[in-house]
């Protein structure tokens, strides 16, 4: 396997332009006899969809919701990055590039990161002709707000519901397609397979969650927007049916999976209640623009938040970093819960939470400005905990929220398997080590508006393909392994639940490839992963049958699936011997505690290659060269 | 707390459904009702029965999947609440608890408590948009929109498709989903070109779908977890009014885009 990044020569500015002019055009007219299949319904597949339709392609979309409008796009609440520059505060589309690059630990490629934060523009313009109601200004223009591990305010919203609002936009540009016949919808339709022909992505096998049908679907080329993995911790901020199928059967099939390791852990979550937990949910990082973290100074402090005085309360973002106080990076700010409540300091019952306090935002600003700005976050927040944050600090513990790893692609979107293109959070790109608040709508909108509507076409144009159908012996093959497999699943019954499995494999990876990592934890986590994945494949219970509406089945098949995938994740953390950004190896830090990089021997994505079942996969390297934004070590102090 | 379900259970679309009744033993108050749901599934897969499906899926009260009436109500007793966010803290312990689906012609059973609600993605099939291509925008700020405007549209934008308006309604009306749609868009600027076909066009598909008429019980507003109020209607009864009254030939579907 080779990688190939594919990025344009010349100065970093003109990249993409230049490549926009370079890459090959399909004729108007032409465009209808193309297909192609687009997995996912979030912002990168619903735009992605909506974009390609409107150019003439034919176009055939799928997600496992009841509707396209409920991909889990639609729970990102803060906002989203764009260099508009509109607060006048010094900002750029270069500030956006360096901010982003650097915040991402410089594990990113920057040609990437520049051509994202040169589309921003254009997509905060999309989105508001599509009736996206952003939040305004009494003058009528847009309003920004400040997030994390940036100094100028960049950050548009509409309320805590940004997501909502930009996936209801570019769901809404699908459903007009849809209407107008150039997108075919399948609902509740389950992608299980890659078919690949004469060595090119021609197709998906797909299960109807209904009827339990396997079914063939045959195009030109397949665009995966499917999401990330985080649900491999089983408790995360995810919904509860994402999960890594679509990407994993894709590596399987040849695509290369990059950086697997580098996951997202967000400071802000409301805290676990017990063993009952099925999910955790997040409280915007927004609210850290008003709210102040602390904890008390003293270990084992049981008191009430309001009878801790002022003194012997430690602000500790704001003491550890002074510039970006309580608006430092998510990775930083997670790190520094972790430490302070690893020293005793933390709150709540299980001593595993820190305060987010308003008290001080309320006095400034009083209680209906605060309200007018985090009035949902705040009931939220109150439905789940039955406490009233207007009174009392929220408690808050970080979670997993997203996965910077992904299939690799190339600067085009595509995999190392050809015709199989990879958007959104689904593949590596953007975001290296860490992903900075406000840039996972961005990124998703980017790819599916901006990005692979042109580089489609120039794979298409430069790739004649024979014809092939559901009929095609791949095809057929493909379908008898899915249904194979589901019947496999079937046929054990043995004493666990999926739930079960899925509940300790999520506790293996939080323990072992959570906020800190070490050799012998990933070591342990490596041998302890093979163990529960042969019992789990003698020894789970999937009740029902295969034919029929049966949410045992689904669940089956996408934990065995994490079963494969969080062993090639702590295989990546332990052969990256550096910390950068989210990946925290303790053996790697500096003498302030922070992530130490080794930028000599790991200054590269790590891309792994299948190599057939109980085969070590085969590590590849894509060097990086930062040749704009020097090489630093982050400073947020 | 202990507890005692009443359970719609059918097998799928085709066969008869009925109730059946679960015990649901040490259940914590902290347990949100659809973590409640997953204990009694997962005893019953362990006593080898077959779970009761319900569709849920973020569990933040954001994406709209979950749903189904509690004790006769939509979402249950807690205003403004999805069954994801409804937590145990408001049953008592000893209650007897009814779970059936949606019940409404337009939404077909599939299983248990899973309906089919495609009918609603066809109703903004029909002009629940503002046909804008990508790469045709103007400037973000070209278009200034008053900050009460914005404001209100974001009160109708904020739907969450569940279908729960529909559910409440004795008609099974699925008028305040179309009409916070149709408020979503023509309260901006953005969304006036479009602004009469948009009315006809939804609404006529609203009635092709098998949706019942309203007639002003607002059982939809109380049960909207989002707090969408029944005045988005009279705003969408205006529209349409006034769109049939200067009725033109009906241009093609999806606003002469293709």
């Amino acid at each position: 396997m080779e990688l190939r990044a594919e990025i344009p020569s010349g100065p970093i500015s003109t990249k993409w332009s230049r490549h926009r002019f370079e890459m090959r055009l399909i004729n108007p007219a032409n465009k209808r006899k193309y297909s192609v299949i687009i997995v996912g319904t979030g912002l990168a597949g619903a735009s992605a969809a909506a974009s390609m339709a409107e150019l003439g392609y034919n176009v055939t979309s799928f997600c496992y919701q009841d509707s396209p409008r409920r991909a889990h796009s639609i729970a990102a609440q803060g906002g989203i990055n764009a260099a508009k520059n509109y607060q006048n505060d010094g900002d750029s589309v270069w500030r956006l590039f360096y901010d982003t690059v650097k915040g991402g630990d410089f594990r990113a490629r920057e040609a990437n990161v520049h051509r994202l934060a040169e589309l921003s523009v254009a997509i905060i313009d999309q989105c508001v002709a599509q009736g996206v109601p952003f939040a305004r200004e009494y003058g009528g223009v847009l309003a920004n707000r400040s997030f994390g591990g940036a100094l100028v305010s960049r950050t548009f919203y509409a309320r805590g519901q940004t997501g909502q609002q930009l996936l209801l936009g570019a769901y809404q540009a699908l459903a007009r397609q849809i209407g107008l016949g150039k997108v075919r919808m399948f609902s509740r339709h389950e992608m299980l397979e890659v078919i690949v022909i004469d060595g090119r992505a021609r197709g998906i096998v797909a299960r109807d969650m209904v009827t339990g049908e396997m079914q063939a679907h045959l195009a030109d080329a397949v665009v995966l927007a499917t999401g990330g993995y985080g649900t491999v911790f089983h408790l995360a901020t995810y919904a509860k049916g994402c999960n890594t199928t679509a990407i994993w059967r894709a590596y399987r099939k040849g695509a290369a999976f990059g950086n697997p390791c580098f996951t997202q852990i967000h400071p802000t979550c409301i805290p676990v209640t017990g063993e009952h937990q099925s999910k955790l949910t997040l409280m915007s990082e927004s609210l850290r623009n008003d709210g102040r973290i602390w904890v008390p100074k003293n270990k084992g402090d049981r008191r009430a938040p309001d009878t801790i005085p002022e003194t012997e309360r430690d602000y500790y973002l704001e003491r550890m970093y002074p510039t970006y106080g309580n608006l430092a990076p998510r990775d930083i700010a997670s790190r520094a819960a972790k430490k302070v409540c690893d020293e005793g300091r933390g709150v709540g019952e299980t001593g595993r939470g820190v305060y987010l306090d308003f008290a001080d935002a309320i006095q400034r600003l009083g209680r209906p400005a605060v309200g007018e700005k985090y009035g949902n976050l705040f009931e939220m927040y109150e439905r789940i905990t039955d406490e009233d944050p207007y009174k009392v600090p929220m408690r808050i513990y970080p979670a997993i929220h997203y996965t910077m790893g992904g299939l690799w692609v190339d600067y085009n979107l595509m995999s190392t398997l050809p015709g199989l293109h990879v958007i959104g959070e689904a593949n590596f790109s953007d975001h290296g080590a860490n992903r900075l608040g406000a840039s996972a709508l961005m990124q998703g909108l980017a790819d599916g508006y901006f990005i692979i509507p042109y580089t489609i076409g120039h794979y298409l144009a430069a790739n004649p393909l024979s014809k092939a159908d559901a009929d095609h012996p791949e095809a057929r093959r493909a379908v008898d392994e899915a249904g194979q497999r589901v019947r496999r699943l079937l046929s054990i019954k043995g004493k666990r639940t999926t739930t079960s499995f899925h509940r300790e494999l999520g506790a293996i990876m939080w323990e072992g490839c959570g906020m800190g990592r070490t050799e012998a934890g990933l070591t342990s986590a490596l041998a302890k992963i093979p163990a529960l994945r042969d019992e789990f494949w003698r020894n789970v219970t999937v009740a029902g049958e295969g034919g029929e509406l049966n949410p045992s089945i689904e669940h089956a098949g996408r934990v065995a699936d994490f079963l494969e995938l969080a062993e090639l994740m702590c295989l990546d953390a332990l052969e990256r011997r550096e910390s950068c950004g989210g990946h925290f190896r303790e053996e790697f830090q500096t003498a302030d505690g922070e992530a130490l990089r080794d930028d000599a021997n790991f200054c590269h994505v790590a891309a792994w290659e299948h190599q057939g079942d109980g085969r070590p996969p085969k590590r590849h390297v894509e060097p990086l060269s930062f040749a704009n934004v020097p090489l630093a070590t982050r400073s947020y102090r | 707390m202990n507890l005692t379900l009443n359970v719609w259970r059918q097998r799928n679309s085709a066969s008869a459904g009925g109730f059946a009744i679960y015990e649901a033993k040490d259940i914590s108050p902290d347990m949100s009702f659809l973590e409640m749901l997953d204990v009694v599934n997962e005893r019953l897969i362990a006593g080898g029965e077959a779970p009761i499906a319900f569709d849920h899926d973020c569990r933040e009260g954001i994406c709209g999947t979950c749903g189904m009436v509690i004790n006769g109500a939509a979402h249950g007793p807690r205003a403004r609440t999805t069954a994801c966010q409804l937590h145990m803290r408001s049953f008592r312990d000893g209650d007897t608890i009814t779970i059936e689906p949606w019940r409404a012609k337009a939404f077909p059973v599939l299983r248990d408590l899973v309906v089919d609600r495609r009918a609603l993605d066809r109703i903004i099939q029909a002009g629940g948009f503002i046909s804008v291509n990508t790469g045709s925008a103007p400037d973000g700020n070209a278009i200034p929109v008053a900050k009460e405007d914005a404001e209100r549209s974001m009160d109708a934008a904020a739907c969450i498709g569940c279908g729960a308006c529909v559910a409440a309604c004795p008609n099974a009306s699925a008028m305040l989903f179309t009409a916070a749609k149709i408020s979503h868009l023509g309260l901006l600027p953005q969304g006036q070109a479009e602004r009469r076909e948009r009315a006809l066009r939804m609404i006529a598909t609203m009635d092709a779908e098998a949706f019942g008429a309203c007639t002003n019980h607002a059982e939809c507003e109380a049960a909207c977890p989002k707090g969408i109020g029944i005045e988005t209607i009279a705003r969408m009864n205006r529209d349409y009014m006034r769109a049939a009254l200067r009725r033109r030939p009906p241009a093609a579907a999806g606003g002469g885009a293709g």
